[in-house]
Order: structure tokens, then C-alpha cells, then sequence
């Protein structure tokens, strides 16, 4: 099977959901490569209950596509361990949310044996785990906690925003001979029975291709005003940037795509540009992410900057259950535009 | 059990006491005369396994080198009997660069791949990468299994039934060994489990549990063969647990003020029984007895000593294997 090394600009006409871009790049892996399972929770017959696997069951059978007891800690070890011996296991965490369950197969197993073993010992895994709020499912099932998994040490952490990288960073993932903890956002799956952005829904290659980890992509050109984003994120910055065209603002977003590695070359390019960074991150503002890009710029040159950085982000609080009080602290389009004009106008 | 069996055991637990000493005596040879934690050629935390030689020798006895072995934060008599590479295993309890993870890991993180053997400092949490080596070797169609070894203090963690679920659930060739030593650092067995033998929680998941009474080597070496073949054979997981001793404190600088069991642990040290009774039964003579013991301190002392001459790892490197 050929193998392209960046995603061909998408000229084909064929659109898949984020989800089925998944699929298919789960699928066509497990063609490949014998030893690439799927092992988690309602990941059969149901397909994953955000459609991360719809599908493989059937195509690939019991002993390839494997539910599990509700046993977090036992099933990620047993990822980890089948990743030692050689495997290529991808294993669910049904939402990033249940880490607290688990986090020690995560962390200090996962993530630390390749170190530990001074390099002798590899876990070629994927840790695939659903992200994300804005339907109101409350402080224990909308959390993104990206930052959380990108601050330890040792596990690769990737966030697409669109299908095409969807698909292209799972493949990347797997082959990769590190742990990968693959993030999507419930948002941006283009699920059926949640609202939808319709950048959900894209155009996606039908050969298999990876997307280079550790590489963030202009997903939009601009000259005044520069958005480093992530994740579902990205589409509403996409939004606000087509909106600001009729206030005479060019917004250029910057969807980081993997937060470890951190392609820092591409924010401090885009900064030195535009000279204004908005960081909007969906998950809690302090100790996290935006955080962290500010800080970059800070350390390259903060004279890059000629006004401060904005950030928008989870006020440090729970999700709140009530719309209008997850809409009042989510990253949405309204709190994008607003940092904008208070950084173009100032 | 024949006389060569009985030999080698005896020889496996003698081997595995004389490196326990050595340690012990370099770890506390510049620590002196205030003990502090940090210092010295060996620095940190030291859980040495002198008692427990009967749980290591008599399991792995049973194990090849392509079978893998999950051990707990006490973990040298099993590395050394499932046959991990004793220079280098010491050379990564000394921090070099030439030990097993280039002093990346030390004492509680041994990984060596040639054996299959790893361990982990978090309480019960070696099983389940245990399980996912069986797992892997199921999968493969090979007759490998994992052995995942716990202290009975690992035996009330949630991840222990997870991992015992699911192992007898997907029939996974994998047998998990309770080393019962009666204490929990300074917590007594009593004080923390709710049942007197923890093989009987086998019963919850539909495996056969076995406990062997009295630290006895070779009803070790018999129980653990059926459990092993019972895996091999695919016929899936089995508990055991072992009645074993901890000879020495927790850890090293243990006082051990707590424990009340002190007078009596002399005398229920495993090797010299063992030794009289083989002894007694023609199977070791005084000869081959002190033959015994010098191959054993050769050995040690040798692998000691290319700890000491192997490399401190270089300090701008500490950032690297973080990634393949
Ligand atoms: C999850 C976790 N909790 C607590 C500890 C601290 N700790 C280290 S060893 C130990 C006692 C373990 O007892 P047991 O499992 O019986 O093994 P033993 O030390 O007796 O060999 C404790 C509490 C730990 N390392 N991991």
C-alpha cells in the first residue's frame, strides 16, 4: 500500500463525517497490519457511542473489535502490555473525563516505560478518548483536559479539528511507535443527533496517508490578527474569521492539530506576522494550553507582540449543566469575535 | 520431585540472598553514621525481597525466557530468578548508563526485554500490562504466559479484581502470585483484608485459587507448575498465594517498631531449613553446600563490581528517551 507522508490537498469531492473519517482510517490500518485491534468500551456492536468504531465490528470480527468489562485500569494496562510485546492496540477511553479512574495505567505506565527502560522497551499505542462540551452533559462528561494529558511527559497528545486530519492522524498514530493519545471533540465528529458545525463534514482522501504529528496547519491566512486554536475550536475561529472580513479585520488561524509535540515554529511565524495572538482553548484557562503559547512567545520575543495576548477559554469553573450557562463559558463564536475587536480596535 | 530440582531451587534462593546482602551492604555503606535517603551510591528507596526467595524460584522455575513476569516495587529476587542479566539489573540499581534503562529507572523500574521482565512502583498496578502480554501471546498462537506478582497489600486494590475479571473473561494465559509477607509496610494483613486467604477470591471469577502455607519452596515449584501448565495449555488464569516472610524491614531504614512479629523471624527463615532438610535428605552435602554459596558471591560480587566501573549517565542527556 502506498503511503503519502502529508495529506494531499484535498481534491477529491468525496465528504465523510470526522467519525467515518476515523473509521476509515482505523479500518484501513487494520487491513494493513494484523496486529492493530480495537479494544474498549461499547466499541462492537454499537460502534462507539460517539461512532469512533462504527463499523469494525463487522468488518473485522470479535476477535479484532473487543468490548470490555467497565474496568478502565485493567483494559489501558493491557493495551500497554500488548504494546510491548508488539502489538498495535488502539484502545478507548470512552470520554477523556473517566482518566481519574485509570490515570495511573496511563501516566506512569503507559507514558513512562519507554524512559524508564532507557529507551529499550516501546509502546506503540493509541489511547483514543472523546473531548468536549456544549450539549450539556455536565461538569463530568464535557471536560477537554488536553492540557492535563500534554503536561505529563511521554505520551504524544493529538486534537484534529476537521475530518481530513481526522483521518490522517489516526494513521499517524497508530504506526507511530510511541503512545498517542488521540483527542476528538464529540462536537466535531458530525454526529447526527448532536448540532453540528458543517466543517464536521469534509472532504477526505480514500487512500490511506498520515498527517505528520507535531505539524500545525494555517487553516486560514490572514495578516492582522493571529488564533492559535485546537480542536473543535478551529471551526469556530474559521467562522469568526469569515465574519470579521466585513469589519475590515484578516484573522489568520493557526489549529495546532497535535499538542505534543507542539509545532512552535508555526505560532511564532503566524505572531511575528500579525504581531496579536487570541489563544482560544476549550479547556480551563489556567495552568493549560493557552498558557503555554503565550509563554512560548514570551520566551522567543515578546516584542513580537504589539498588543497582549488575549485568551479565550474555560473560566477556571466546572462545566455548568444549565445552555446558558455552558454557552456563557465555552470558547464560543460570540467570546471569539468579541477578543478580536478588543485587540483590532485597541 | 527430583534431587536436581530440589538442587537448583536451593541454589536460585541462595543466589537471590547472597545479591539481597550485597545490596543491602552497599546501600548502607555510605549512609553512614545519619542515615539519609539520598545519598551514596545507591540513593533512594530499597525494598529488598530476603524471605520471599521461595516465591521467586519456585514460580519461575516454571518460566522461559519468552514467558513475561510482572513484579511488584520488590522486585529482585524475581528479575534475578526469571533470569534477568545481573550486571546490568545492577548497574541500573546504581544509576549507570550501561544498566538495564541507562539509569533512567532504577530499583522499582527494571525493564528488560530479552526476558520479558518489568516492574512498577504503584501498587497493583503490574497486572494489567501483564495481562495484555498474555494477551499479545495468545494472539500469536504461542504457549508464552505472563506471571503477574503483587504483594497480599495489592490484593485490596480495585485494579487486582479488574485485572482477574478480565483475565479469566478472555481466558488470557496468565497466572498472578499473592506474595503474602503479613505486612503492608507497617499494616498488618489482618488490619486490611476482610478475607483470611486471598486464593478464595479466585471463587468470584471462576479460576481455580491455590494458597501454599509456610514459605515452602517446593510446594512453590508444584503449585505454580500446575497454574503454568493449566496456561499453557489455554485452559486460563490462575490465583495463587504464597505465605512468605519479610525479613527485613519495608524498606531499608525501616525500624520496624511496629511489627510484633520480630522475635520469631529468624527462625522462619526459608534457606537454612530448606537446607538442613536437603541435607538431611542426601540431596546437598557441607561441600556442595559452600560450592553453592562462592558461585553465588562470585556472581554478585562480579556484577557489583561492573556496576561500580560502568559510567554515571551524562547529565545533559537526561532529557533524551522520552520519545522513540
Ligand atoms: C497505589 C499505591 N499506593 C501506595 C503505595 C505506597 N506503598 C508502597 S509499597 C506499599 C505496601 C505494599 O504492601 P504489599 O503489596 O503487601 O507488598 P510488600 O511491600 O509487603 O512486598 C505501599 C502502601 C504505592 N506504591 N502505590
Amino acid at each position: 500500500m502506498s503511503v503519502t507522508q502529508t495529506p494531499p490537498a484535498p481534491t477529491t469531492s468525496r465528504r465523510l463525517t470526522t467519525a467515518k473519517a476515523i473509521v476509515e482510517g482505523i479500518a484501513q490500518e487494520m487491513e494493513r497490519d494484523p496486529g492493530v485491534v480495537v479494544i474498549g468500551e461499547d466499541v462492537g456492536a454499537y460502534g462507539g457511542i460517539f461512532s469512533s468504531t462504527a463499523g469494525l465490528l463487522d468488518r473485522f470480527g470479535p476477535d479484532r473489535v473487543m468490548d470490555t468489562p467497565i474496568s478502565e485500569s485493567a483494559f489501558i494496562g493491557l493495551g500497554t502490555g500488548a504494546a510491548v510485546e508488539g502489538m498495535r492496540p488502539i484502545v478507548e477511553l470512552m470520554f477523556a473525563d473517566f482518566f481519574g479512574v485509570c490515570m495511573d495505567q496511563i501516566y506512569n505506565h503507559m507514558a513512562k516505560i519507554h524512559f524508564e527502560s532507557g529507551g529499550h522497551v516501546t509502546v506503540p499505542m493509541v489511547l483514543m478518548t472523546a473531548a468536549g462540551g456544549g450539549y450539556s452533559d455536565g461538569a463530568q462528561h464535557s471536560q477537554c483536559l488536553w492540557g492535563t494529558f500534554a503536561h505529563l511527559p511521554g505520551m504524544k497528545v493529538v486534537v484534529p479539528s476537521n475530518p481530513a486530519d481526522a483521518k490522517g492522524l489516526m494513521i499517524s498514530a497508530i504506526r507511530d511507535d510511541n503512545p498517542v493519545v488521540y483527542m476528538f471533540h464529540k462536537g466535531a465528529m458530525g454526529l447526527p443527533w448532536m448540532a453540528k458545525n458543517p466543517r464536521s463534514v469534509g472532504p477526505v482522501p480514500e487512500e490511506a496517508y498520515e498527517t505528520p504529528i507535531g505539524r500545525a496547519a494555517v487553516a486560514r491566512e490572514g495578516a492582522d490578527v493571529t488564533i492559535v486554536t485546537l480542536s473543535l475550536s478551529v471551526q469556530h475561529a474559521l467562522d469568526v474569521a469569515e465574519d470579521m472580513i466585513g469589519e475590515g479585520v484578516d484573522v489568520e488561524v493557526v489549529d495546532l492539530r497535535s499538542l505534543v509535540p507542539l509545532d512552535r515554529e508555526t505560532v511564532l511565524t503566524s505572531v511575528a506576522k500579525t504581531g496579536r495572538l487570541i489563544v482560544v482553548d476549550e479547556d480551563y484557562r489556567s495552568y493549560g494550553v493557552s498558557g503555554e503559547i503565550a509563554a512560548i512567545v514570551a520566551e522567543q520575543d515578546p516584542a513580537l507582540l504589539r498588543a497582549p495576548v488575549q485568551r479565550v477559554a474555560v473560566p477556571d469553573v466546572p462545566l455548568p449543566y444549565a445552555r446558558v450557562l455552558e454557552d456563557a463559558v465555552l470558547p464560543n463564536r460570540e467570546r471569539i469575535r468579541a477578543a478580536v475587536r478588543r485587540l483590532t480596535q485597541a | 520431585m527430583d534431587d536436581k530440582t530440589r538442587a537448583e531451587l536451593y541454589r536460585m534462593m541462595v543466589l537471590i540472598r547472597t545479591y539481597e546482602e550485597a545490596i543491602l551492604r552497599d546501600y548502607h555503606a555510605d549512609k553512614k553514621p545519619a542515615f539519609d535517603i539520598g545519598a551514596g551510591l545507591v540513593p533512594g528507596e530499597m525494598h529488598l525481597s530476603a524471605g520471599q526467595e521461595p516465591v521467586a524460584a519456585g514460580v519461575c522455575a516454571h518460566l522461559r525466557q519468552h514467558d513475561a513476569v510482572t513484579a511488584p516495587h520488590r522486585p529482585h529476587h524475581v528479575a534475578i530468578a526469571k533470569g534477568v542479566d545481573l550486571e546490568r539489573m545492577t548497574a541500573e540499581i546504581f544509576g549507570r548508563e550501561s544498566g538495564l534503562g541507562r539509569g533512567r529507572g532504577g530499583h522499582m523500574h527494571l525493564f528488560d526485554p530479552a526476558t520479558h521482565f518489568s516492574c512498577s512502583g504503584i501498587v497493583g498496578e503490574g497486572l494489567p500490562p501483564a495481562l495484555g502480554q498474555a494477551f499479545a501471546f495468545k494472539r500469536a498462537g504461542a504457549d508464552a504466559v505472563a506471571v503477574a506478582f503483587a504483594g497480599e497489600g495489592a490484593a485490596n486494590a480495585g485494579v487486582f479484581h479488574e485485572s482477574l475479571n478480565l483475565a479469566a473473561l478472555w481466558n488470557l494465559p496468565v497466572i498472578f502470585v499473592v506474595e503474602d509477607n503479613d505486612w503492608a509496610i507497617s499494616v498488618p494483613r489482618r488490619a486490611s483484608t476482610a478475607i483470611g486467604n486471598n486464593a478464595d477470591r479466585a471463587f468470584a471469577y471462576g479460576i481455580p485459587g491455590a494458597r501454599v502455607e509456610d514459605n515452602d519452596v517446593e510446594a512453590v515449584y508444584t503449585t505454580a507448575g500446575e497454574a503454568v501448565a493449566r496456561a499453557r495449555a489455554g485452559e486460563g488464569p490462575t490465583l495463587l498465594e504464597i505465605h512468605t516472610l519479610r525479613l527485613w524491614g519495608h524498606f531499608e531504614g525501616d525500624p520496624q517498631a511496629y511489627r510484633d512479629d520480630l522475635d520469631e523471624v529468624p527462625g522462619r527463615d526459608p534457606i537454612p531449613r530448606y537446607e538442613q532438610h536437603l541435607l538431611a535428605e542426601q540431596v546437598l552435602t557441607e561441600d556442595s553446600i559452600r560450592q553453592v554459596r562462592q558461585e553465588a558471591s562470585a556472581r554478585v560480587e562480579k556484577a557489583i563490581e561492573f556496576a561500580k566501573q560502568s559510567p554515571i549517565p551524562a547529565p545533559e542527556r537526561a532529557a533524551e528517551y522520552v520519545f522513540a
